[in-house]
């Protein structure tokens, strides 16, 4: 019984995180909630007895993806941001660059 | 161009689709995840699969961990190929980089004054990150771990010391390459080296077994472990000269 | 056994999610978060069916954990791509304003 409430709790959790994160306003909020969900489905392998899975969903799914999505996010971003403040300073004519948020 | 088409919520034009075109792609998704709900609900429970197989033949594989025998052993083509796999997206991501062939393979930045709390965090944590993943290595044998999550906690401690704005890697000196291919070199002499016998390829003889796939398995866990890393600092680093800093000032 | 059909129907509805994802998201990043999402209800469907309460078949452990590698790199590549098409496209447009 208690492990049937865990199945249902962390299949829940799962398709919450992803709902969430994939509806989440920022693009950073988003990579975030999709490192939880990493992190959530790595129990879930637990749960299905899949050990060696878990340890390398920790360290990849929820590790090192999450710091690739992060860095690209920073320099996709980052570059946005830049071109931004040249666009207000010196190029108020283009108005579809400079309209920003 | 580019912008506007895929990142342009960031610069707050209007959004791409219509609300009517995202109930389309709504309901094209349910329908999609509801039919294979049905699908499966309706169909007969799969078989007993290979468990039974797997069991009865793990003598001869040489190691006592299922998943190992069946990644090194029973089904080696498979992961001879994800390495190759590996190696392939690791020389894309190469050949996108500025090369830096002068430079050498790890430059520490002594000059930088980072977070003194951080850099004796990372002293801790780089030390137990390789002893963990020497320890998942040696026990992939007999329980779980092995090459990937070895490779993968190395790699995870390599990110973060190259967080901490310290220490810089490059992938274009000889040395680094020579990481990055030496698991798929390695699994594919020993796997033509087996096959000199009266073997096939990647049949290892029964009294060597544990030992090739421990040979096997670490090499395969430095080139991961470093083909990750260079994914990782392919990604992060801005432009060639905002490294220059990481030049050693001797 | 119930275990099983939990996992197994999560990872279609999982599987859903990720497409609209894949279909309705514009942003780049967030299209690589749904195909991802996709990745794992993939990897739980096969976990789930190699899942026999009592024995555990290796076979499909051992594809799930390339898998997982293979995917991770996968999008490693597309993301440089992506980052250096926006450099790329915004080298052209500073030159065009100049």
């Amino acid at each position: 019984m208690l492990e049937l409430a865990i199945d249902l709790l962390l299949a829940a959790g799962a398709i919450t995180l992803a709902v969430l994160s994939l509806a989440a306003k920022k693009v950073f909020t988003a990579i975030v909630l999709y490192v939880s969900l990493g992190l959530l489905v790595t129990l879930i392998w637990a749960r299905l007895g899949a050990w060696d899975i878990a340890i390398a969903e920790a360290a990849i799914g929820a590790g090192l993806t999450g710091a690739l999505l992060l860095a690209a996010w920073r320099r996709l971003d980052d570059n946005r941001t830049a071109e931004e403040g040249v666009a207000d300073g010196k190029l108020k004519l283009d108005g579809e660059d400079s309209e920003h948020v | 161009m580019f912008d506007r088409l895929v990142l342009h919520e960031t610069s707050g034009t209007k959004p791409a689709l219509k609300s009517s075109t995202k109930i389309a792609c709504g309901l094209a998704s349910f329908a999609l995840s509801g039919g294979l709900i049905a699908a499966l609900l309706l169909s007969e429970r799969a078989g007993p699969g290979l468990a039974a197989l797997t069991a009865s033949r793990m003598d001869e594989s040489g190691v006592e961990n299922p998943v190992t025998a069946v990644l090194l052993n029973f089904r080696s083509y498979d992961t001879l190929l994800e390495i190759a796999v590996l190696l392939i997206v690791a020389v894309a991501m190469l050949s996108m980089q500025p090369s830096a062939t002068n430079r050498s393979m790890v430059e520490v930045n002594h000059r930088h004054s980072g977070d003194p709390v951080l850099a004796g965090l990372l002293r801790w944590l780089v030390a137990l990150a390789t002893v963990l993943s020497g320890y998942l290595l040696w026990t992939g044998a007999y329980a779980p771990g092995g090459a990937f999550q070895a490779g993968s906690v190395i790699a995870g401690a390599c990110v973060a010391l190259k967080l901490s704005g310290r220490y810089h890697f490059f992938w274009h000196p000889l040395k680094a390459r020579l990481l990055l291919t030496i698991g798929l070199a390695v699994f594919v002499l020993v796997g033509g080296f087996c096959a000199t016998g009266d073997k096939r390829v990647l049949e290892y003889p029964l009294e060597y077994a544990g030992m090739l796939i421990l040979i096997i398995e670490l090499a395969a866990t430095v080139s991961i472990a470093a083909i990750l890393l260079l994914l990782f600092t392919g990604l992060q680093d801005d432009k060639p000269d905002a490294t220059q800093a990481g030049r050693p000032s001797t | 056994m119930t275990q099983d059909l939990i996992y197994s129907v999560t990872s279609l509805a999982l599987f859903g999610c990720g497409f609209y994802g894949l279909l309705a998201l514009p942003h780049i990043l967030r299209k690589l978060l749904a195909i991802n999402i996709m990745g794992v209800s993939v990897f739980m469907l096969l976990l789930a069916t190699a899942n026999h309460g009592t024995s555990i078949d290796p076979v499909p452990h051992a594809m799930v954990l390339t898998g997982i590698v293979v995917a991770v790199a996968g999008t490693a590549l597309c993301l440089k791509l992506a980052v250096n098409i926006n450099a790329i496209d915004q080298n052209e447009r500073d030159s065009n304003h100049q």
